[in-house]
């Protein structure tokens, strides 16, 4: 299944594992099940691609995956916490030191350059500027990006947008890369180059990557698809 | 995260928005610039006053009629006037005084086509060593014409200046209300203060401002020089002594008059300038209060707008307490700016007002620290309700945000 060797006596360990997870919006007759009973679990490593139709809870699932949001029941290890029983500020602390995301729309801080936003999930890590300023030139000549450091969002294409926004989820290095429609909002050949992207530094970094896509052939570079349908998970399995 | 970073972050945020800040933080210059003019001038006004009063020497008393006792609805009971037989039996029963009576009046002096409004003093030659303001040149009054109230009169500089131009005052006929009245002396002059131009006055013998001002025998003040240092207070005790058998007042009565001393006025004139700056500073103050509130207003529209931004921080894991310290530190920034800035305005727009008022320049640290210290809290107060809608967004409704 996984592309590259692993001792296959000894699977890597499972540090996603979501149980009967439930989001419901409303109530009563309003009521909306973005979420009805999911089970799933990812090892570290894996490279997952979500599929599904619109309005089928797959950003439900990654933003709970992301710590950015609760369910309304069932529960979700991280790492093999339960993250249900966390506060806020602590689920910040997750997201800071252990997550990276990236987004459709970028989310780049539109008056910030390139490089400071790059540097921002460093400054919440308290990382001091001479370190932080070197880390992220690194983090942004790895997306070949690093003649760009100092152009603000609005100088960027779209494409370097998102490599700049992959540069920001990957500096601090987390075991987890969560992907909304990574490349939704690009054109074909400039979506092309940011999935090699992403599958390269995966390759180099080892790290977990969930990725949201409508397009079949963009999760075709994943190894395990999850096909969701009203809020259900209703195949996991390798690409089609 | 570290605290300079928190810092780097909101001054950027300001800086980003220069004029939107600039005019947020508008309110709390005005604000502090009222509040450190209004306390500045009432302490300028204060010293003025207390200066003023030393100049005229300690030795000087104030007898006036009037009673500390009020009567019913709070209104000062009228106390009978004294007659110039007061004054004359203080200087002939209290060893070791000089005695001026005086009676003033306003009235309108005419000399060829110029004229002027002036008070109007009745008095006699002891006014010069008393009030210690000696003639320039001419002569005092005639003890004939003090005696007859005669149609004489000596003048204060200003009124040379202004009507006389080339003309010589000495001789010349001066119309004082509808009496014509020779100028015999000018006095030296005394220049301003508070305000007040001493040297736009006429003296005249007290019995013709009786007589043809005012229509009466009254004695408005008298003013008594003690010529020995420290007799004062004897001298007080005396003259109450004197006054009160001459009244007949009886004995546990209260007095009708009052005998001051000039530290007795310099301090009952501090009060009134100190409830005036209380006042003024207060007025400021709420100047300062709806600065904060445009603060507020601004940090709000700020975090509306910024709640994308405020989303993005979150999802790289930003906690409450950074967030809410982010917006919180930018509202004190922008106040203590505007506070500073507020200062300086308000330092040069004193100093430019005591050197139009003439009055002198004293510099508050007490009050600078104290309209600065506000403008801070001023920050953090209103600041607090903004950074804390800003702080506890949901990260999923703050990244949706359009
Ligand atoms: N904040 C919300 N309030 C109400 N309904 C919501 C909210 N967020 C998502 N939903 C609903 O939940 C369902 C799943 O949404 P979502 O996870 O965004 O779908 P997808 O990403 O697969 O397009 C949709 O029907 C959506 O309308
Ligand atoms: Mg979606």
């Amino acid at each position: 299944m996984s592309s590259h060797a692993r001792p296959a006596a000894e699977p890597a360990p499972v540090i996603l594992e979501m149980a009967g997870i439930f989001k419901i919006y409303g109530s009563g007759a309003a009521e909306v099940r973005a979420l009805d009973g999911v089970d799933l679990a990812i090892r570290a490593g894996e490279f997952v691609a979500v599929m599904g139709p619109s309005g089928s809870g797959k950003s439900t699932c990654m933003n709970i995956l992301g710590c950015l949001d609760v369910p309304t029941a069932g529960s979700y290890r991280f790492h093999g916490v339960d993250v249900s029983a966390l506060h806020r500020d602590e689920l910040a602390l997750l997201r800071r030191h252990y997550m990276g995301f990236v987004f459709q729309s970028f989310n780049l801080l539109p008056r910030v350059h390139a490089l400071g936003n790059v540097e921002l999930p460093l400054v919440y890590q308290g990382v001091r500027p001479a370190a932080r300023r070197a880390r992220a030139l690194a983090a942004l000549e790895a997306v070949h990006l690093g003649d760009r450091a100092g152009a603000v969002p609005s100088q960027l294409s779209g494409g370097q947008q998102q490599r700049v926004a992959i540069a920001r989820a990957l500096v601090t290095e987390p075991s987890l890369l969560l992907a909304d429609e990574p490349t939704g909002n690009l054109d074909t050949a400039t979506a092309g180059d940011i999935m090699s992207l992403l599958e390269s530094l995966r390759r180099e970094r080892r790290i977990t990557i969930v990725m949201v896509t409508h397009e079949p052939d963009i999760a075709a570079h994943a190894e395990r698809v999850l096909q969701f349908v009203d809020g259900r998970l209703v195949r996991d399995g390798p690409p089609a | 995260m570290r605290p300079v970073d928190t810092l780097v972050i909101a001054v950027q945020a300001i800086g980003r928005n220069k004029l939107r800040s600039f005019l947020t933080a508008l309110g709390i210059i005005i604000g502090v610039a009222s509040v450190v003019v209004m306390v500045h001038l009432g302490r300028s006004a204060t010293r003025a006053v207390t200066e003023e009063i030393a100049s005229i020497g300690s030795n000087l008393l104030f007898v006036m009629p009037g009673t500390s006792q009020r009567g019913p609805g709070g209104l000062r009971i009228p106390a009978e006037p004294f007659e110039l037989a007061d004054a004359e039996a203080i200087e002939r029963e209290v060893p070791g005084v000089v005695v001026a009576p005086s009676l003033s009046r306003s009235a309108t002096v005419v000399y060829g086509n110029a004229n002027e409004s002036v008070s109007v003093e009745g008095t006699t030659n002891a006014y010069f060593e008393v009030r210690n303001h000696p003639l320039a040149y001419g002569r005092p009054f005639e003890p004939a014409e003090v005696r007859s109230g005669a149609a004489v009169c000596i003048i204060g500089q200003t009124l040379v200046d202004d009507m006389y131009l080339d003309a010589t005052p000495l001789g010349s006929t001066l119309r004082v209300g509808r009496t014509a009245c020779r100028v015999v002396g000018v006095l030296s002059a005394k220049g301003t203060s508070m305000g007040q131009d001493r040297d736009r006055t006429v003296l005249m013998p007290i019995k013709t401002v009786q007589r043809r001002l005012a229509g009466e025998l009254d004695v408005n003040v008298m003013y008594v020089s003690a010529l020995v240092d420290g007799t004062t207070p004897r001298v007080q005790d005396d003259i109450e002594a004197l006054l009160r058998q001459r009244r007949r007042i009886a004995p546990g009565a209260e007095d009708d008059f009052n005998v001051r001393d000039t530290q007795d006025v310099a301090d009952a004139l501090e009060r009134t300038t100190n409830t005036l700056t209380v006042l003024l500073g207060a007025i400021a103050a709420v100047s300062l209060l709806v600065g904060g509130i445009g603060i507020m207003n601004i940090m709000l529209v700020s975090v509306t707008e910024r709640t994308r931004e405020i989303g993005i921080r979150l999802a790289i894991g930003a906690r409450t307490a950074d967030v809410l310290t982010q917006f919180l530190v930018e509202s004190v920034v922008l106040s203590t700016i505007g506070g500073i800035i507020g200062l300086a305005i308000g330092m040069s727009a004193t100093w430019l007002a005591t050197a139009q008022l003439d009055l002198p320049f004293v510099l508050s640290p007490g009050t600078m620290a104290l309209g600065f210290g506000f403008s801070v809290f001023i920050g953090v107060l209103f600041g607090f309700i903004p950074a804390r809608k800003a702080a506890h967004l949901n990260p999923i409704d703050a990244l949706r945000h359009e």
